[in-house]
């Protein structure tokens, strides 16, 4: 194969499905649950947005969506397909097709290998091409994220966050992945730089026709980019839906919560009229969950029953579900 | 300024703090001529990209810096005296009793090996003489004024034992237990969930408002600030750039800067839409540009810039430092 960085059509862009996925940790404590029993769908070409707090299992579901962490139970079907039904050649394919961005720019970057070598270094393993083109791709690469390539001969340590980020896309970039599971990208950057990688990320989107599935605890952030969300609470998802109807009316009093802890930079006259939900508490150990749903230790709607049956995952509009039984406008 | 209108002095007034670090080369600035002043009880918010200097200006409040490296120089008055030139034993009687810091991760600023009530009680008994009973008594207190659920129990309970959010709710307690004038607060609550963070924001503000304590809050979220201070500072490589009212510079900042950093929250842009930011880095300390240090950056530089920028004067309340800033309309968070 030809190493280059040329665009594929955009109906290439990969769908994911994710059907009644588990992901256990047993420990010496008893099992953490970190995934438990989640169900969505990702189309191809979109940003699914995944929202949770640390212990929400966000980041254990992107390494099973990258294909880095096996699943305990359910099934992770990729344009339809598994995993497992696929020959060598396909799962290599896909490997390739399926990458990930981590958190922190820096420790992803090796301090001993120049910038060109770790943006090549994908290509090397995979073998594309002969050296002088994988140099090429790399530069090309290099210069899409909006970075020199004069930048190649230079180590990590010389970099800024937001540029070590770039660098990161760019290798990621040379693979012309279909997929991204992006996890918490841009949250180790400052503010005044985070807007130009989001946009950098929907550029590639627009011109590679890249799925991504963009983990964050930043609902500012996850807001912004996606077209469809999940929240996700110890484990299992809350609700999930159109970005706008989520963020805009969410429906389960988790998202609600969530929602209005956001510190807005709004003068004191106009933050009055907001309506404050102050949870109670912090999200309750992996290893040892509440009964029936997971979320009625700290929720103000909470019943006898929610200790009692595990909310049902409804639809209660157009692609919009949620996981609560007294789920509903704030 | 809240002292302004008193007609008292300010609780805290810095002025013209240059803040420099030794090394075998040389000496390299990191703070020039940073001045402000906190007034009794006031909440003022410091802002800024990283390595613009608010840390190291936090830190130099107490006298935290290191002595072999760091060069602390100009004046830090603290009702009146100046802590930089008082003696080590009489700045190590404010430090803890009338200014106290919380830190951005409580579990590295709280020591593993002895229980919260021990490490309260220390606080406590290390500026009052009060007895090992009483102290507990106090500690226990401090425990349950803010939020810890059955503090008589969990105070022989050791850092490990508490969550990231209760850890830092025993940060504040030992923060506030001698009652301090002033407590300086640095991303106390950047390494929290959101749902935490609105608690632990909450509850400073509550405990300011009922103890009268003024409030140094330093952090990178604009948010934050809104919801907690009545002033804003704005710190850019190593300088004052903008101080005024928060509202003021939410509805119409006058430095470019303030305006840029307001400009990159993805909360104010339409959903998908591009997003704003600022181009560019912060410079390092070492190579600093003459003049405005922002103009390389900077959306209205003009012809003037190359010249060295005083903080001005634009009215009562608000000072800023960019020649253009009566000239210059400049979006905030809010249309005004």
């Amino acid at each position: 194969m030809n190493a280059s960085l040329t665009p594929r059509p955009s109906t290439q862009a990969a769908g994911v499905r994710a059907d009644r996925v588990r992901v256990h940790f047993p420990t010496r404590a008893g099992t953490v649950k970190a995934v438990d029993d989640v169900s969505f769908d990702i189309r191809p070409g979109e940003t699914f947005g995944l929202i949770g707090e640390s212990g929400s299992g966000k980041t254990t579901l992107g390494r099973a969506l990258a294909g880095l962490q096996p699943l305990t139970d359910g099934r992770l079907f990729y344009d339809g397909r598994e995993p497992a039904s696929l020959n060598r050649a396909e799962r290599r394919r896909q490997r390739r097709d399926h990458q990930i961005i981590f958190q922190d720019p820096h420790a992803a970057l090796n301090p001993r290998m120049t910038i060109a070598q770790s943006v090549m270094e994908p290509l090397d393993i995979l073998g594309d091409g002969d050296r002088a083109s994988r140099r090429r791709v790399a530069d090309e690469a290099l210069e899409r994220v909006g970075l020199a390539p004069q930048i190649g001969r230079r180590y990590p340590h010389e970099l800024s966050g937001g540029q070590k980020q770039r660098v990161n896309i760019a290798r990621t970039l040379t693979l012309r992945p279909r997929f991204i599971v992006c996890d918490e990208v841009v949250a180790a950057l400052d503010v005044s730089i985070r807007g130009a990688i989001l946009n950098l990320f929907a550029d590639l989107q627009d011109e590679f026709g890249i799925t991504y599935a963009f983990i964050t605890h930043d609902i500012s952030v996850v807001s912004h980019v996606s077209d469809r969300v999940g929240v996700l609470y110890l484990g299992r998802l809350m609700e999930q839906g159109p970005a706008a109807a989520v963020c805009e009316q969410p429906l389960h009093p988790y998202t609600q919560a969530l929602l209005s802890a956001e510190p807005l930079p709004l003068p004191s006259d106009q933050r009055d009229h907001r309506r404050r939900i102050r949870l109670q508490g912090e999200i309750p150990s992996p290893l040892n969950p509440p009964s029936g749903c997971p979320f009625r230790t700290r929720c103000p709607r909470a019943e006898a029953r929610c200790a009692e049956q595990v909310p049902e995952w409804r639809e209660v509009a157009p692609d919009h579900r949620v996981a609560c039984h007294f789920a509903g406008p704030a | 300024m809240a002292h302004e209108e008193t007609g008292s002095p300010p609780l805290l007034a810095v002025e013209d703090l240059n803040i420099a670090f030794v090394h075998p080369g040389g000496e390299t600035a990191i703070t020039r001529d940073v001045s402000f002043t906190v007034g009794a009880g006031e909440r003022v918010g410091v802002v800024g990209e990283s390595g613009c200097g608010k840390t190291v200006t936090g830190l130099s409040l107490l006298g935290l810096l290191p002595k072999r490296t760091a060069r602390v120089r100009g004046r830090i008055l603290f009702q009146g005296e100046d802590l930089l030139t008082m003696s080590p034993r009489a700045l190590r009687r404010r430090r803890g009793r009338d200014i106290s810091m919380i830190f951005q991760e409580p579990m590295s600023a709280l020591d593993p090996v002895f229980t919260v009530g021990e490490q309260l009680t220390e606080t406590l008994r290390a500026h009052y003489p009060v007895r090992r009973k009483e102290a507990r008594e106090r500690a226990i207190a401090a425990l349950e004024e803010v939020g810890i659920p059955s503090p008589h129990l969990r105070i022989d309970d050791y850092p490990y034992q508490f969550s990231g959010g209760m850890r830092q709710r025993v940060m504040i307690a030992m923060a506030l237990i001698c009652r301090p004038k002033l407590v300086i607060a640095d991303e106390p609550t950047t390494a929290l969930d959101v749902t935490v963070q609105a608690q632990i924001i909450d509850l400073l503000c509550e405990l300011s408002d009922t103890t009268g304590t003024a409030l140094l809050f330093i952090t990178h979220d604009l948010g934050v600030v809104a919801e907690t201070c009545s002033r804003l500072l704005t710190m850019y490589a190593g300088e004052v750039v903008e101080s005024a009212p928060v509202d003021t510079v939410l509805r119409r900042p006058a430095h470019p800067y303030s305006s840029g950093l307001l400009r990159s929250l993805p909360g104010l842009s339409e959903r998908g839409g591009r997003l704003p930011s600022i181009p560019g880095r912060v410079p390092a300390p070492s190579e600093m540009p003459a003049g405005c240090r922002f103009q390389a950056r900077c959306p209205h530089a003009a012809d003037g810039c190359e010249q060295g920028q005083p903080l001005r004067q634009l009215d009562r309340a608000r000072l800023a430092r960019c020649w253009r800033s009566a000239e210059l309309t400049l979006p905030g968070a809010v249309t005004p």
